[in-house]
């Protein structure tokens, strides 16, 4: 919402810029057919009069000629000579661009270079450097600032052009017997031209200020004639005593420099598709909560219990109930696996627990997360702050973009410790060391000072590991911690995980998809589907027989070695989308047993001894019966 | 990172030729010949002739190329006819006062613009996001020559904080504290357009990193906010800011050139505006060549402390 409503309030900046500039060029046009004094005739005896005076509405200058009249003549001419300039770079910019990056090779190779050289100079070097070599003049500052721009309009093109020479209409258009002007002309120029206008919006308000930079140096357009920039210039030597005669033309430059910038921005902005998507908005320190109603009385025992947790992202008007009322607990010493297919809900479910989703979008909407009977949910930040790895700690999927790639591993983990722990650099040095030994990193004294991008995958993985035991957590919540390694080090990582849990008497939340992994570690299992827990249980209970369909076809989806030649059983149809969730059973569409009264109503989670599903008619023998 | 250096160093060789090869091309366009500009417009075509042999003008441009090449290595960029003093010294001593504006300028709209950027994106959509995206816009929109202006008006005549002009207090003595009180209007000047440019940036940045997956480890480590703006955000932004602040070095030392005119500093800048009006063609080439080695050598630096910030560059 806020989104869209900055979205909005910016093109609404953008529309005034517009309209601004609008109206500035529409007076510029019109200067001639107005009925103004003439702007070089001198009147000594009227010198400086100030503004508002009689027959000069904004006074007149230091040879007592009329300042509005001026004014509007020099906005004529700033005006023309930064459009041209803009076009002129364009224009030869861009041929350069395409010619460079279409014909490619030695041609490119070579005009590149002379672009790189150029752009090795400040830009007002050059610009003087041609200045003076052609000597001062309207037209020379013209040729200078057109000039000084060339390189930026050629090497952007060259880019986007360089793209295209690849694409396939233009290897059709060869094959068609095109030339390579043809092909220019009528399949390259049309694709770039767009680009070419997003470049001159953004740099035109800079030519204009560059022209009129050379002008007030003396350098560009020179007396009787006068630009904004010469105006100001001629100024100056008045402006202690007389300002106004400086105010007027500079404010004149900063209006319309201002109004061509505010357009631009809006050009670019709506032309940025990751804008509206929200994806440059920044998440914050914590997600942000907006219970509907008040938190569920504890129910749940353990020592982490969640409570009908509910997570919502909300992107525009679209509402994605992405966890839609969610209970779980895990005790000390436990290992809850929590599966289901990617969008099931279950990372979400884990970064809710201490604000972790990214929000915005993300916002908790309702529910409980009771911490040893404590609730995390809407706790001030202080409070997640001090859960945040030293009660809960998490370990992420890809340890390559979860550790940070210009820090040494050794210091994010020192980091770790003494976000929580009084000690100094040296001890927690030690301790990190201890740590990464811990979890069987070899020569942990010299791989403390690698960086991420130096270790393997599974080295990575496990300084992620160490990372989250830094503080000795309670709970440990693995979100898909093995999916990106290959599977003897999965193994490995598992069995770590494994004798952890018990020599530490750790609680672990473990997420994934792989029924496999689940097998291996996990005492508990709840399966995932749109949002909801469908099934809970036992692991060996919930494999051996499991009783919601979904979680028998889940299991079915499982390939077995030695198993035989069993079908291997793909489930039907796509996870409903969750903004649009179905009344009743969410998986009812893809359900060969589904019957009316699955969409009709909520359906609750029905406990029976230690285990829990959500179905009405539930599998009643073991899943691989069902499944043949 | 020694080799690192060097290589960098070598690869400056090049541009630093092709910028003399473009210096030397747009000064040999001037038109006009130095031998008519001696003997007047009534020289014999033998006279002239002469003159331009005993000048070496006679020879294909490359060889006037080569030869001064050759005289500048030495340190020789002739002599400046209009304050009749080798054109080297001229430009060292005009150059040191110009550094002495753009590095105060240069440190104040980085730090001033990254802080502002971090400041902004930290708080996105919040009043203090609005309030410097507002500022920026001005910023960067106003010229640099106009606000200089207003500057003194409001902080030198109005108010009477600083001097309206130079570099030096005209009677009194040389220190610090009167130097300082004399760059402090136009080094502000100079620094507003690209604090500017610098903050947008920085804020851009910052948002693209605030969204990957380490920051939301750093947060689930525990670490405190303001460590994982400052530290973990800022850091990785900093990858992408740092090579924009050479390309913004060079807008600094081209806008001094207007503020050294505004406020009057004995800079380069304006000893080259000077040198144009005047047809002082040699002095302007020490110039340019001179400022424009300065800054592909300061570009080298950027790359450096890129390489030095992002490890995966070093191997």
């Amino acid at each position: 919402m806020t989104a869209s409503l900055m979205l909005f309030s910016r093109n609404r900046l953008a529309l005034a810029g517009g309209v601004v500039l609008a109206f500035v060029l529409l007076l510029a046009l019109a200067v001639p057919l107005m009925p103004l004094a003439d702007p070089d005739v001198t009147n000594t005896a009227n010198r400086f009069r100030p503004p508002l005076s009689e027959g000069a509405l904004l006074g007149t200058d230091h040879l007592g000629r009329d300042l509005l009249s001026r004014l509007l003549w020099g906005t004529r001419l700033s005006l023309a000579v930064g459009f041209a300039a803009a076009a002129i770079a364009a224009t030869i910019g861009a041929a350069i661009g395409v010619i460079a990056g279409f014909y490619g090779g030695r041609l490119d190779n070579v005009i590149m270079r002379g672009v790189d050289m150029l752009m090795a100079f400040p830009y007002i070097l050059l610009a003087l450097a041609i200045v003076a070599a052609l000597g001062p003049g309207l037209l020379n500052a013209l040729i200078a600032v057109a000039a000084v721009n060339v390189p930026f309009f050629a090497r952007n093109i060259r880019g986007i052009t360089v793209g295209l020479a690849h694409k396939e209409f233009v290897d059709a258009a060869r094959l068609s017997g095109l030339s390579r002007p043809q092909i220019i002309l009528t399949e390259i120029l049309p694709n770039v031209l767009p680009v070419i206008v997003i470049a001159m919006s953004t740099t035109i308000g800079w030519m204009i200020l560059e022209t009129a930079g050379l002008s007030f140096l003396g350098l560009g357009s020179q007396p009787p004639q006068a630009d904004l920039g010469s105006m100001l210039g001629e100024a100056r030597a008045a402006l202690i005593s007389h300002p106004h005669t400086s105010v007027v033309p500079g404010v004149m430059i900063l209006i319309i420099v201002m109004s061509i910038n505010l357009l631009g921005d809006g050009i670019r902005d709506a032309l940025d598709p990751r804008l509206k998507s929200g994806a440059l908005s920044r998440p914050m320190a914590a997600t942000r909560v907006r219970r509907r109603t008040h938190a569920p009385e504890p129910g749940l025992e353990g020592i982490l219990a969640l409570e009908g947790l509910e997570t919502e992202f909300h992107v525009g008007p679209r509402k994605l109930r992405a966890v839609g009322g969610v209970s779980l607990a895990v005790r000390p010493g436990e290992c809850l696996g929590i599966i289901g297919e990617s969008g099931s809900g279950k990372s979400v479910t884990a970064l809710s627990v201490t604000g972790l989703v990214a929000s915005p979008p993300g916002v908790i909407t309702g529910g409980a997360v009771r911490y040893r009977g404590d609730d995390l949910i809407g706790a001030p930040y202080e409070r997640l702050r001090a859960v945040r790895g030293r009660e809960i700690a998490y370990i992420f999927q890809d340890p390559l973009s979860t550790l940070h790639p210009l820090y040494r591993v050794g210091d994010q983990l020192v980091e770790a410790i003494r976000a929580h722990q009084k000690i100094g650099a040296d001890a927690a040095r030690g301790k990190a060391v201890e740590l990464l030994r811990d979890v069987r990193i070899p020569n942990p004294e010299r791989r403390i000072s690698d960086y991420p991008h130096e270790m393997s995958g599974g080295m990575r993985q496990r300084v992620g590991i160490a990372m989250a035991l830094a503080n000795d957590p309670e709970v440990i919540i693995a979100d898909e911690p093995t999916t990106a390694l290959d599977v003897t080090v999965q193994a490995q990582i598992l069995s770590l995980l494994d004798d952890l849990r018990r020599s530490r008497d750790l609680a672990i939340i473990f997420i994934t998809h792989d029924f496999g992994v689940v097998a291996q570690l996990c005492d508990r299992v709840a399966v995932m589907y749109a949002g909801k827990v469908v099934e809970e249980g036992p692991t060996k209970a919930v494999l051996a027989a499991p009783r919601h369909p979904y979680t028998a076809r889940l299991i079915a989806c499982v390939p077995e070695l030695g198993g035989g030649r069993r079908r291997l059983e793909a489930i039907p149809g796509l996870p409903p989308a969750v903004d649009r969730l179905p009344e009743g059973c969410a998986f009812a569409e893809r359900c060969n047993k589904a019957r009316g009264v699955c969409r009709e109503g909520h359906i609750p989670l029905a406990q029976e001894g230690d285990r829990a599903v959500r179905c009405l008619f539930p599998e009643e023998s073991p899943a691989r019966e069902a499944a043949e | 990172m020694g080799g690192y250096i060097l290589r960098r160093l070598l690869s400056a060789v090049p541009v630093l030729l092709g910028i003399t090869v473009i210096v030397f091309l747009i000064m040999a366009l001037i038109p006009g010949d130095p031998a008519t500009a001696i003997l007047g417009s009534y020289a014999t075509p033998e006279n002239v002739a002469r003159i331009n042999r005993e000048l070496g003008l006679d020879a294909p441009l490359w060889r006037q190329y080569l030869i001064w090449l050759g005289n500048m290595l030495q340190g020789d960029f002739g002599q400046s006819f209009a304050l009749n003093r080798p054109v080297l010294d001229e430009v060292l001593e005009r150059f040191g006062a110009t550094l002495i504006l753009a590095g105060t300028a240069f440190v104040l709209c980085v730090v001033l613009g990254v802080v502002a950027g971090t400041i902004s994106a930290a708080n996105q959509y919040g009043w203090a996001d609005k309030t410097i995206t507002f500022a920026v816009l001005l910023g960067i929109s106003i010229p640099s020559f106009f606000l200089g202006m207003m500057m003194i008006l409001l902080f030198a005549v109005r108010l009477r904080w600083f001097p309206v002009s130079g570099m030096w207090p005209i009677y009194g003595t040389r220190d610090a504290a009167a130097l300082l009180s004399h760059l402090a209007m136009p080094a502000l000047a100079l620094a507003v357009v690209a604090t500017g440019v610098i903050a947008r940036l920085s804020r851009s940045a910052l948002l693209e990193v605030l969204r990957q997956d380490f920051i939301r480890t750093a947060r689930a480590k525990g670490v405190h906010e303001r460590s994982v703006i400052w530290r973990h955000a800022l850091r990785a932004a900093m990858v992408s800011i740092l090579p924009v602040l050479g390309i913004q070095a060079g807008f600094v030392l081209s806008g001094a050139v207007y503020i050294e005119i505004v406020f009057q500093w004995p800079g380069i800048g304006r000893m080259l505006v000077d040198a144009i009006l005047r047809r002082d063609i040699l002095l302007v080439q020490g110039g340019v060549i001179v400022v424009a080695a300065c800054y592909v050598f300061f570009n080298i630096v950027v790359d450096v402390a890129q390489s030095l910030l992002d490890p995966r560059i070093r191997t």
